[in-house]
């Protein structure tokens, strides 16, 4: 477990990667550190849910919060500085890279996860034609490509190939090679297309 | 005292800087919460300004764009094409749709990078910044805000407002090298902005000095290059501004170039613009 520098700076252990914290992630700062790294308790508004973020360090990212303190872990923690899209959330309707937003600065945002698209145990269109098209391999990167691309579909229904190729622009695969992720997204369209005809 | 001040108004967001003299102003957060991530920073408090209506929304005037400093990227690069261009093109270049959905032209501004995008633009269209504190406002011309890397003229206790952008008649570009055309920090950029009515050329350069540049020979010997009637210059003009502005820039060796090929590409990139403005 990382120490806090007793100067308020900090120490070389924390730069350390191997000091990392086990849960994965960020460095945080151990609870007797109190005074330099101070606690607060909020409460975020998550899918729906109104929960209490209880004496966390005031430099938590919300994707911190939401996988190690409110049980989502929908949101994957994988670059830390808003380049590869694994932890994208919709706030207050808009796309984030949930890293980079400050957790208790998230205060009266109503925060969208992976989890909070469909209810329990069902499949949103989106993550069904995911399926279908077998655009899932590791599958690390597709929770924030679902939350992209339902939130393309949402905003933009008629959006064209190279509206849908920006939209992800700040998602990165390492697997599929994008293909059946853009088929899947135009399966989507023809589906809602036809339902709405 | 709470470490995190949350304002909803200019004036409690200028008390918790009171409050909080050792406090870090966050905007949209996308490069705050990179260095907190990685380490480098353990803020001992921060001011959020989202909440702070006086940095909010934009206005539309006959000679300039009244900007929130609040406003992001996604709000210039959908709503303002029309009436800053320029601008709006390097919006999209900014990070991902995820990044330009939080960060702020103000925040892009606090943060001072050689390599903020927007800041060239600012520079070439002479913007002007509204800074606030408790003693007031004062502005500034964005010729004089950047004064090094990450470093800026704005003082403990103030907070950039507004952002004041003229708008020009007359074609505009914006122009970005990097590693590929979506999430990437520039290797150079240049903004081009030409005013038929006060015949100038004004260009605007990032990530080749250590704050944005201007090259001003450039600007005034292709200004008297042009026939502003067509608005076409002679083909040879077009090469010499091009050089002229690669010899007005101080690029750097680093992780995304060498300053051989910043100097090459900042050249090339400038004389495409011009090409591209002129018929």
């Amino acid at each position: 477990v990382s120490t806090p520098d007793p100067q308020g700076g900090v120490s070389d252990a924390l730069h350390d990667p191997t000091t990392k914290d086990s849960r994965g992630g960020q460095d945080y700062p151990s609870s007797e550190g109190a005074q330099d790294f101070p606690l607060e308790t909020y409460v975020l508004s998550v899918n729906g849910r109104e929960l209490l973020v209880d004496d966390a360090w005031v430099g938590e990212s919300l994707l911190y919060v939401l996988r190690e303190r409110l049980g989502q872990p929908g949101s994957k923690n994988a670059c830390e500085q808003g380049e590869c899209g694994s932890c994208s959330v919709l706030m207050d309707g808009a796309l984030v890279a949930s890293c980079c937003v400050l957790a208790a600065d998230a205060i009266g945002s109503a925060i969208t996860t992976v989890e909070g698209l469909t209810g329990e145990g069902e499949l949103s269109d989106v993550q069904r034609a995911f399926i279908e098209q077998g655009a899932v391999q590791c599958g690390f990167c597709i929770p924030g490509m679902i939350v992209a691309l339902t939130d393309l579909l949402d905003r933009s229904p008629a959006a064209s190939e190279l509206e849908m190729r920006e939209a992800i622009s700040g998602n990165l695969c390492r697997c599929t090679g994008y293909g059946r992720i853009f088929a899947a997204f135009r399966q989507v369209q023809e589906e809602r297309d036809r339902a709405r005809a | 005292v709470s470490v995190i001040a949350r304002p909803a108004s200019l004036e409690d967001a200028l008390d918790a800087l009171d409050a909080l003299p050792n406090a870090q102003l966050l905007a949209g957060g996308t490069d705050f919460m990179v260095e907190v991530n990685f380490g480098h920073r353990r803020p001992p408090a921060v001011v959020a300004l989202r909440r702070v209506p006086e940095l909010h929304g934009y206005e539309i005037r006959a000679d300039e764009v009244d900007l929130g400093a609040g406003v992001t990227w996604t709000i210039v690069e959908r709503e303002l094409a029309g009436e800053l261009p320029a601008l709006a093109a390097a919006a999209r270049t900014v990070g991902s749709p995820q990044m330009r959905n939080a960060a702020t032209i103000g925040g892009n501004l606090g943060t001072a990078s050689p390599a903020g995008d927007g800041l060239p633009v600012l520079l070439a269209a002479d913007a002007s910044l509204v800074l606030a504190s408790r003693h007031g406002e004062r502005t500034v011309p964005m010729a004089e805000f950047v004064t090094g890397v990450k470093r800026t003229v704005l003082q403990p206790g103030e907070i950039i407002t507004r952002v004041r952008v003229p708008r020009l008649s007359g074609p505009q570009e914006f122009l970005k090298v990097g590693t590929r055309n979506a999430m990437v920090i520039s290797i150079c950029c240049a903004a081009l902005l030409v005013d038929r009515v006060g015949r100038t050329v004004r260009m605007g350069l990032g990530s080749v000095a250590p704050t944005p540049v201007r090259a001003p020979e450039a600007e005034s010997f292709i200004a008297a290059e042009i026939d502003w009637k067509a608005l076409s210059a002679p083909a040879q003009s077009v090469v010499r501004f091009g050089e002229l502005v690669r010899d007005a820039v101080r690029p750097i060796t680093d992780h995304r170039g060498t300053a051989a090929y910043r100097s090459r590409a900042v050249q090339v990139i400038a004389t495409r613009a011009l090409e591209r403005s002129l018929v």
